[in-house]
């Protein structure tokens, strides 16, 4: 199970993400994890929202250079060692992590974790044969 | 003073003859050595006995930038590889460069063309020239270092760069000439009073400047700042290098060494021959060129000549300082760019657009920066961000090592980069000369 995320090209300079941001909220559409990943004249903005499609056509239609990429969301032990112990799975089966965030949402007692790493279905692998819990982008 | 006052201080009469004897004797060598110049004006119709009087120049073709690049390397060389001492290569531009082949005879003639210009800038024997134009095949470097030796200056070649060291140089050698561009001029002044460096223990007096467009108001606050007369020396590869024409202590306009470099100006869309006053296209031939001669060669700069009793007592004819280009190259920190050029580096790059925009200012430390933005698209764009800083690091390295600038690289959102009438505006040069 893999999650649907969309990034954004974002030039640094004021009032863009602003101008992101009105656009889907002018369409009705929630956002249900969102991490931006700056540098000194761009930022990429991540969002994985409730309507993927809809966001991505109408960023699109604002002439927003948009790419839809496959994450992993893996349910997350609120507690100490919680992200080290998947940090571990995936460095002793060389799986490299471009990147993660952490969205909002939490089930029962677990944080949901979202992970870009170089090899999805490795990833997903991993998380069966852990008995870890990959999470849908609607159960976000 | 006037190192050569036989030939600065000719009567008109005399040089026209000069001018025409050595005319009709290049006219006579470069057809019968040079396939490129016979078939050239062959084509034209004209020969060289057809060469009467100095006027019937306008009779024979033009020589171009593009002539030279399809001629590359030494297509135009009229003598044998044997005779060729020195070779130098225009800064950068579009991919070819352009060669200047010199004989001994070249050298020792751009020699004193230099040695006119520090002594028309007040330079003796007596002088130190600090040489701060880059060495190598850059014609600056070199030509102001020949020119110091011929003047009999003590030169010290520090070539450009390491400003704190240049300073220190200055103070503990006593440089009395500086020989730069005009902005490494101003940056030379902002880190003497960073340094705090007290003006008085140097013995700074002159500055032969060039190699790149400068205002009337840039050589006032070079003129405070360091406390020098500023002179304005101008200079292209093709034609020798720096020498070709430079100021007096008049500092108003350039006397142009005509006994060598035979101007024109023209009409740049007919190609018309102008009166003296009137604006146009600058053209030489070099009249008395051994190695690489040029007939007619267009330089694409615009000015105006004329003729005047220069209180300096030289007779020769005067250039106005640089009004611009009848092309679109830029000059950026003394090297020659064309948009073009950009353009096509780019466009070598997998998936880039060719929505770009380049910026030019003169920053803080009065030297020249160049932005490159380039718009992102479907293809480059990826969530990784070290993706595209890699894409960026190789458009800057690409940038260096092709053209040789560094720029900065801005990666931009679509659609970001104006445009006016469908038409991209490809430079926007913000800055203040």
């Amino acid at each position: 199970m893999t999650i649907n995320q969309i990034s954004v090209f974002l030039e640094n300079k004021s009032g863009r993400l602003a101008e992101l941001t009105k656009i889907l909220f002018e369409s009705g559409v929630n956002l249900r994890a969102l991490t931006i990943a700056d540098t000194a004249d761009f930022g990429i903005v991540r969002i994985v929202a409730e309507d993927n499609v809809k966001a991505t056509e109408v960023l699109e239609k604002n002439h927003f250079i948009v790419k839809n990429t496959k994450v992993l969301g893996i349910e997350v032990a609120d507690q100490p060692g919680g992200l080290y112990k998947i940090m571990e799975l995936f460095r002793t089966n060389n799986v490299n992590i471009e990147y993660l965030y952490v969205s909002m949402k939490r089930n029962n007692d677990k944080a949901v974790v979202i992970f870009k790493v170089d090899d999805i279905n490795r990833g997903l692998e991993i998380v069966k044969e852990n008995s870890l819990v990959a999470v849908s982008g609607s159960d976000l | 003073m006037i190192y050569n006052p036989q030939a600065e201080q000719a009567d008109q009469h005399t040089r026209e003859a000069q001018q025409l004897k050595n005319l009709k004797n290049l006219l006579k060598k470069v057809y019968s050595k040079v396939p490129f110049y016979k078939e050239k004006f062959d084509k034209a119709g004209v020969k060289p006995e057809d060469l009467k009087t100095l006027s019937d120049l306008k009779y024979f073709p033009f020589t171009t930038k593009s002539d030279l690049r399809d001629t590359y390397p030494l297509g135009l060389a009229a003598v044998p590889k044997e005779e060729i001492v020195e070779i130098h290569c225009s800064s950068g531009t579009t991919g070819i460069p352009v060669v200047d082949a010199y004989t001994r005879k070249d050298l020792d003639t751009w020699s004193e063309c230099m040695a006119r210009t520090y002594c028309a800038a007040g330079a003796t024997s007596a002088d130190v020239l600090q040489n701060a134009y880059g060495y190598g095949l850059f014609t600056g470097g070199v030509g102001a270092h020949y020119g110091g030796n011929k003047l009999g200056m003590t030169v010290i070649p520090i070539s450009s760069g390491n400003t704190e060291r240049q300073i220190n140089v200055m103070r503990d050698f006593g440089s009395s000439v500086l020989t730069c561009t005009p902005s490494y001029a101003l940056y030379i002044a902002e880190v003497l009073k960073k340094m705090n460096v007290d003006r008085d223990s140097l013995k700074l007096r002159i500055g032969c400047l060039g190699a790149e467009p400068w205002s009337d108001n840039m050589r006032r606050e070079i003129e405070e700042k360091l406390k020098i007369k500023a002179y304005d020396i101008y200079g292209l590869t093709e034609i020798t290098g720096p020498g070709v024409a430079s100021e007096c202590e008049c500092q108003s306009g350039l006397h142009i060494n005509e006994d060598f470099f035979y101007p024109e100006i023209i009409n740049s869309e007919t190609g018309e021959v102008l009166p003296y006053g009137e604006r146009g296209e600058l053209v030489f031939t070099t009249l008395t060129k051994e190695g690489t001669p040029l007939i007619r060669y267009r330089t694409r700069d615009i000015t105006y000549l004329y003729r005047e009793k220069c209180s300096c007592g030289r007779t020769t004819v005067k250039m106005h300082r640089l009004f611009g280009r009848v092309d679109d190259m830029l000059i950026i920190k003394g090297v020659n760019v064309f948009p073009a050029q950009i353009e096509q580096l780019l466009m070598q790059i997998k998936g880039l657009t060719p929505n770009y925009q380049i910026i030019l200012t003169r920053g803080e430390n009065h030297l020249d920066d160049m932005e490159i933005q380039v718009e992102v698209d479907e293809d480059i764009f990826s969530d990784e961000t070290r993706k595209l800083e890699t894409l960026k690091n190789y458009i800057f390295n690409s940038v260096k090592s092709k053209i040789g600038i560094y720029a900065k690289i801005k990666l931009v959102e679509p659609r970001s980069i104006s445009r006016s009438e469908g038409k991209a505006k490809r430079v926007i040069d913000k800055r203040v000369i």
